[in-house]
């Protein structure tokens, strides 16, 4: 089980894609509440003496059922990922793989001169890429 | 074997030297054609061929606002943005770093290229000094697209007093 969001710099999503299909409006719930943790992140970033200008935040919170990880650009978009907390074989390094992929994609997207910034993503090499990511993870 | 590579070097030297020709020619282009008299023209004019020149620079700009600073890490503070305009925009479009960036610290930039490439074709000196703003508009639209995408709202003004020096005043807009 699994889910990858990608969310703009005024906090709306530019793209959703969840595994199973169903009880998607939890997942919806589940980046809406990381966007708080996201947010906090930053802003600890800003003002932090220590050199640390990472754009990958790592985990964000735990619950029981799932680990939600979060991934900032430098043009303050998120991407946040849904994990089943029970799949233990993932590690840092390939969260941190799938975010750049993620972040290479979307600047694809951008770059595509028929997609207008703020809009909604569809490009499908993007959907494709998510497919196997989400493959890779389940 | 070394001929090959040799082969190679001089290939990767010529797709080097044909991007930049290429956007001078592409850029050249698009300003005679938005400033070609029209047998019905329009309305608006020269200023909404500005505008057009402008917004198509804007665009451009916000796609290499996302390209350009991938492998960086964040930026800390207005400065820091600045800085990667002048250095690391102006060296993938123009192959040469801004010559001077000033500041009065409170939102106002004054970025100061003393040879711009766009402008270097034309002349030196004083002549076609009223023709240098139509060649600067994409340029401008192209640093207001990239603040954008790295969060600020900009306005950018260009003064040219003799070719094919420029000023491109940017004055950050508090939010």
């Amino acid at each position: 089980m699994a889910q990858i969001a990608v969310i703009a710099k005024e906090n709306y999503p530019l793209y959703i894609r969840s595994t199973p299909m169903e009880n998607e409006l939890k997942f919806h719930y589940m980046v809406h509440t990381s966007l708080d943790v996201v947010d906090e992140k930053i802003s600890a970033m800003g003002k932090a003496l220590v050199d640390q200008r990472e754009l990958y935040l790592g985990l964000l919170y735990p619950t029981e059922d799932y680990k939600v990880y979060g991934y900032v650009t430098n043009s303050k978009v998120k991407f946040v990922m849904v994990v089943d907390s029970s799949n233990t074989a993932l590690r840092d390094n390939e969260i941190r793989s799938m975010f750049r992929k993620l972040h290479n994609s979307y600047t694809d997207v951008m770059c595509n001169p028929f997609y207008n910034p703020g809009d909604r993503i569809q490009s499908r090499a993007f959907d494709n890429m998510v497919t196997s990511m989400m493959i890779q993870v389940c | 074997m070394r001929a090959r590579s040799a082969w190679a070097g001089v290939r990767r030297l010529g797709w080097c030297m044909a991007d930049k020709v290429l956007f001078e020619f592409l850029h050249t282009e698009m300003v005679a054609e938005l400033w070609a008299p029209h047998p019905d023209p329009g309305p608006g004019g020269q200023k909404r061929s500005l505008s057009i020149l402008e917004s198509i620079g804007f665009r451009v700009g916000q796609a290499l606002g996302e390209r350009l600073p991938q492998e960086t890490l964040g930026f800390r503070e207005e400065l820091d943005v600045l800085k990667f305009l002048c250095k690391d925009l102006w060296v993938a479009v123009f192959h040469k770093q801004m010559d001077s960036l000033r500041t009065n610290h409170q939102g106002t930039y004054v970025l100061q290229d003393n040879s711009f490439p766009l402008l270097v074709p034309m002349a030196s000196g004083l002549q076609y000094v009223e023709e240098a703003p139509k060649f600067l508009a994409f340029t401008c639209g192209l640093l207001c697209g990239t603040l954008s995408t790295l969060g600020f709202q900009s306005l950018v003004t260009t003064s040219v007093t003799s070719l094919p020096a420029c000023k491109f005043q940017v004055v950050i807009r508090k939010p």
